[in-house]
């Protein structure tokens, strides 16, 4: 089965998904990025939609599995470039993806990654002893 | 009536031929980006319950030409177990397989015309159309 590329930055996972998932596809990708947040210490994930032309309520629920995971992994999860005719859609079909965070673009994303990256690292740094 | 073909939903794989053949005649149609998504991705959660539910079936196709109005007609069918009540399958969150529940109530909101039977010894049978 062909499976969704993961590319590690740093801190961060990137993930481009260019093809129309089947289930088993979006699952993989799922399993994979939950074990790529741990084996490589991640501490934020991208993943752009900007090439899914449909995001059903299947996919819907993949992403919002990647983020509540990522949550308890200690990691951010970032889902960027939704299409405008997407967004309406899942809306209008009654998700609503209240737990995952979103951005316009990748630039966007990472912006948002690397600011809460910073915020973690300067609040463990104030802790107290 | 101008066409019609009849695509199997066998696997998860079906699934995704099923969203880009309606993909491609709803473009053909000349709906709106925005309805093209509606009915794709109304596509996408019946040719899924077909496949779960029902154990495998069928969509056909159709493009109507009703006067001066055309539309994108799909009739997903089933010869699985039936759903014994109508009533709660197409309430939001009701499902039967872990999943959110929204595929029969979502994509009833995102066609112009919905309709489903169901009996327990011939399977289930949606009918949905958009018009453009």
């Amino acid at each position: 089965m062909e499976r969704i590329p993961i590319l590690k930055m740093g801190e961060l996972l990137l993930v481009t998904i260019q093809v129309d998932m089947h289930d088993r596809m979006a699952l993989a990708l799922q399993d994979d990025l939950s074990e790529r947040i741990v084996a490589n210490g991640a501490r934020g994930v991208l993943i752009d939609i900007s090439a899914l032309e449909v995001v059903d309520s299947f996919i819907g629920r993949m992403l919002g599995n990647i983020a509540a995971i990522s949550d308890v992994l200690d990691a951010k999860t970032v889902v960027v470039g939704m299409r405008p005719a997407v967004a309406i859609t899942l809306v209008e079909l009654g998700m609503t993806l209240q737990r995952v965070r979103t951005a316009l673009d990748v630039e966007k994303g990472m912006e948002l990654l690397h600011a809460s990256l910073r915020e973690a690292g300067s609040s463990n740094h104030n802790a107290p002893i | 009536m101008l066409q019609s073909e009849i695509l199997q939903i066998r696997s998860s794989e079906q699934v995704v031929e099923v969203r880009q053949a309606v993909r491609s005649r709803a473009a053909d149609l000349g709906l709106s980006l925005v309805d093209q998504t509606r009915i794709v991705t109304a596509a996408s959660e019946l040719a899924r319950n077909t496949l779960h539910h029902g154990g495998g079936g069928t969509m056909k196709l159709e493009i109507l030409n009703n006067g001066n109005r055309r539309g994108l007609r799909l009739t997903f069918e089933d010869q699985g177990p039936g759903i014994p009540d109508l009533a709660l399958a197409l309430k939001d969150g009701y499902s039967t397989t872990g999943g959110l529940g929204l595929g029969l109530s979502g994509s009833r909101r995102l066609v112009n015309e919905f309709s489903i039977s169901s009996n327990p010894s011939e399977g289930t049978r949606v009918t949905v159309t958009k018009w453009k």
